[in-house]
């Protein structure tokens, strides 16, 4: 089997499996005042220590949540509230109209619900959101912006965002920025005090922790209304029992992430460039979205003309090839991705899209076993094509 | 052989498909989407298409350890089973849209995407028997349903496979329950998946809007009273016919027939319904007719009686005499005809009824 599906979720890592266990074979509560709880309460302290010293942030800007949709709402949502608590006037949302759902579907329930103007900034024909762009769009909308989220690489495509230009762009503004560093983090160097960003959300699954875990890293100047309400036990800006063990297993997976993140990135953009030439050679008409160069090493996203990607996929999945379409509906039909439509592309190359992507278990021999299976799964499913459009 | 199971979230397409696993195939599970928007159509365990029977569909997927994905077949539903079930009713027809998907969407859409992607067959979850190329009733007679499959040519039915032939509702019930699945006791689909709420009559009247004309008297050409739409009555029907006048014998009134153009339901006495001459069109022939003329039997709608007949043929259409009249016999409907066979009846072909004398 090849796996090629990292940006999904990569396997977790044997020293953050180790934390894991050995903190979830420990009990106790981490908001006890006893003995057990102080235990408990260290093991989550130093992890909120590990994790800020390599994230380029203060302890107290760590708040530990279940993972990036959490994180993301939290972010939006409660930054957004508390903006519009202090200025009734600031009621409009900047968001890249490239953002992952857990961005784009928490804003538009403050547009649907709560009287919220959601003003997406368009990205450019690689799925980057550009200063310029941004610039533009809060100039039209200065004295009522309360927030504006980014992506620091785009899940889909792979496209690396300049975000601290755009951070100064919104700063100059005085408009708060958060981004969604879920698939930046360990791939590109991220420092969070470096980026001027006020919020940054990250995850552990994506980096070889466990699902399940994540933070929002948010600046003590930037107030954050809950989501969860209840106990307070994270900056009285997040509720809920501390996961200690999964705390434990984040911060080795991010220790991992950061330090090994240069040697990493070039093993796999290595891997990834290899992978690009062999679809192109097998696939002349193929064509790489994206940014060609300024892209997350382990992405390659890829449109092959007169395919559905579901189809592909599936021919893949039988070949054992495990890759990845766009979104799918809660029912399961494919979409076609709104990544790529907000990029410019017609929905014929938003639906033929497949994205590959590489991460820490990778290898050549994963590669080789796509390009075995590629050249016969197009062909079919160019076949299953032609057939549909006969009708 | 390679195989696509069609699971519709239901008990039946999830024993065929783990018959499929059992016999040895290469089994694949594919959920259809038929709504673009899959909380328009049925909701709750009443029907197909909605979230939870796609859910459903993929716990039985993921309980035989099968693949499985979910095809968006909505556009070609859409106008190949919605449309034409408009523009029947609109027609003055009674179209049968279970039929329709059949051969349009899971033995054409379906099948042909499936062939092109190296697939050799579907597998579904109908009552019916499929051996050699020849269509045989189910054993189980009231779960039968060679009717909504006697539209389908010899090239469809060499890529079917219905494994439930020759079971009974109950012991594929019981089999599902055997072999862990959920839906063993999911209560079966009824009536239209399309239609949400059950009422046909409505949604005619929402999609073709109001076209309000007379009911007309069949003996004395008298107006009974009007209609909203002539799409709305079906040959046969006797209720909901409002007439602001009862007929002179007080004997109740059906609907005998439909005239779109000049949009008139005529009704008349209960005898008037009685027809033994049923002419129907575009014939297809399941496997080689005998020569025409020929005597055997034929049903004139899905779970209808069966009567004897001799059937003449050409290639534009048929005829079949009726040993005895049948009544309310509805153009639109399929004429499907079969050879008694104590091995289980054996589906000859079908035709859509033009008119019936």
């Amino acid at each position: 089997m090849a796996y090629l599906d990292h940006a999904a979720t990569t396997p977790v890592l044997p020293a953050a499996l180790d934390a894991y266990v050995r903190a979830a074979g420990r009990f106790g509560n981490a908001s006890s005042l006893h003995a057990s709880g102080r235990a408990a309460r260290r093991v989550v302290e130093e992890s909120r220590e590990q994790i800020a010293e390599r994230l380029g942030a203060r302890p107290s800007e760590v708040v530990f949540t279940s993972g990036g949709t959490e994180s993301d709402n939290l972010a939006v949502k409660g930054i957004t509230w508390s903006r519009r608590a202090a200025d009734p006037a600031r009621d409009v949302l900047l968001v890249g109209a490239a953002e992952h759902h857990a961005v784009l579907d928490a804003a538009h329930f403050l547009a649907d619900h709560q009287g919220v103007t959601v003003v997406p900034v368009p990205v450019d024909a690689a799925g980057r959101v550009t200063p310029d762009a941004l610039a533009a769009v809060l100039a039209a909308h200065r004295d009522r912006a309360a927030l504006v989220s980014t992506m620091w690489a785009n899940n889909e495509v792979g496209t690396v965002t300049p975000i601290a230009e755009l951070a100064a762009v919104a700063a100059e503004a005085g408009v708060p920025l958060h981004t969604d560093a879920v698939q930046a983090l360990g791939a590109v160097p991220v420092d969070f005090g470096a980026s001027g960003a006020a919020a940054m959300t990250v995850t552990g699954h994506k980096i070889g922790g466990p699902v399940g875990v994540g933070a929002l890293l948010l600046r003590t100047d930037v107030a954050c209304t809950p989501v969860l309400h209840g106990g307070g036990q994270e900056r009285d800006v997040r509720s809920g029992t501390l996961d200690v063990a999964g705390v434990a297993a984040l911060a080795t997976a991010v220790d991992d992430a950061v330090s090994r993140q240069q040697d990493e990135a070039r093993r796999l953009a290595a891997l990834r460039d290899d992978l690009v030439a062999r679809v192109r050679a097998a696939v002349p008409d193929a064509v790489l979205n994206g940014d060609p160069v300024d892209r997350l090493p382990g992405n390659a996203h890829f449109s092959f003309p007169g395919c559905e990607g579901d189809a592909l996929l599936m021919l893949l999945d039988a070949a054992g090839v495990e890759c990845s379409t766009g979104s799918a509906c809660s029912a399961g039909v494919a979409q076609p991705s709104h990544v790529l439509l907000a990029m410019g592309a017609d929905g014929d190359r938003a639906r033929s899209s497949l994205r590959f992507s590489l991460g820490h278990t990778s290898t050549a021999a994963d590669v080789t076993a796509l390009l075995d299976a590629l050249p016969a799964a197009v062909d079919r499913a160019r076949r299953a094509t032609a057939v549909s459009r006969r009708r | 052989m390679r195989v696509l199971a069609a699971m519709s979230g239901g008990v039946d397409s999830a024993v065929a498909a783990a018959r499929a696993v059992d016999a040895g195939h290469d089994v694949t599970g594919v959920h259809l989407a038929l709504s673009a928007n899959p909380q328009a159509y049925r909701t709750g365990a009443r029907g197909c298409c909605t979230l939870e029977d796609s859910r459903d569909a993929r716990r039985a997927a993921d309980v035989l350890g099968i693949p499985f994905y979910v095809w968006d077949m909505a556009e070609e539903f859409r106008e190949d089973v919605v449309a034409d079930f408009l523009a029947e009713y609109a027609a003055g027809r009674t179209p049968n849209p279970c039929l329709r998907c059949n051969e349009k969407i899971k033995f054409a859409a379906v099948l042909d995407r499936a062939r092109a992607l190296g697939f050799d067959a579907v597998v579904t979850g109908h009552h019916a028997r499929l051996a050699d190329g020849v269509l045989r009733r189910s054993v189980d007679q009231a779960k039968d349903q060679s009717y909504v499959l006697a539209v389908l040519r010899p090239d469809q039915l060499a890529g079917a496979v219905f494994p439930l032939g020759d079971s009974t509702k109950a012991q594929v019930r019981a089999e599902a329950a055997r072999r862990g699945l959920a839906v063993a006791d999911k209560p079966d689909s009824h009536d239209i998946c399309f239609i949400a709420d059950g009422d046909t009559r409505g949604f005619l009247h929402r999609e073709l809007g109001s076209a309000p004309g007379d009911i007309v008297d069949a003996d004395t050409g008298e107006v009974l009273g009007s209609h909203d739409g002539a799409y709305a009555y079906t040959v046969g029907q006797r209720r909901g016919l409002n007439l602001t006048r009862p007929a002179p014998d007080g004997a109740p009134r059906y609907v005998l027939s439909i005239t779109p153009v000049q949009n008139t339901v005529t009704v008349g006495r209960r005898e008037a319904l009685a027809v033994d001459t049923v002419t129907a069109e575009r014939p297809v022939w399941t496997v080689p007719p005998p020569a025409s003329p020929f005597d055997c039997q034929v049903q004139l709608r899905a779970h209808g009686e069966v009567y004897d007949a001799r059937v003449t043929h050409d290639a534009a259409g048929l005829t079949a005499t009726l040993r005895a009249p049948a009544s309310g016999v509805a153009p639109g409907q399929a004429i499907v005809v079969y050879r008694r066979d104590p091995a289980g009846d054996v589906v000859l072909g079908s035709a859509t009824i033009a008119a019936a004398a």
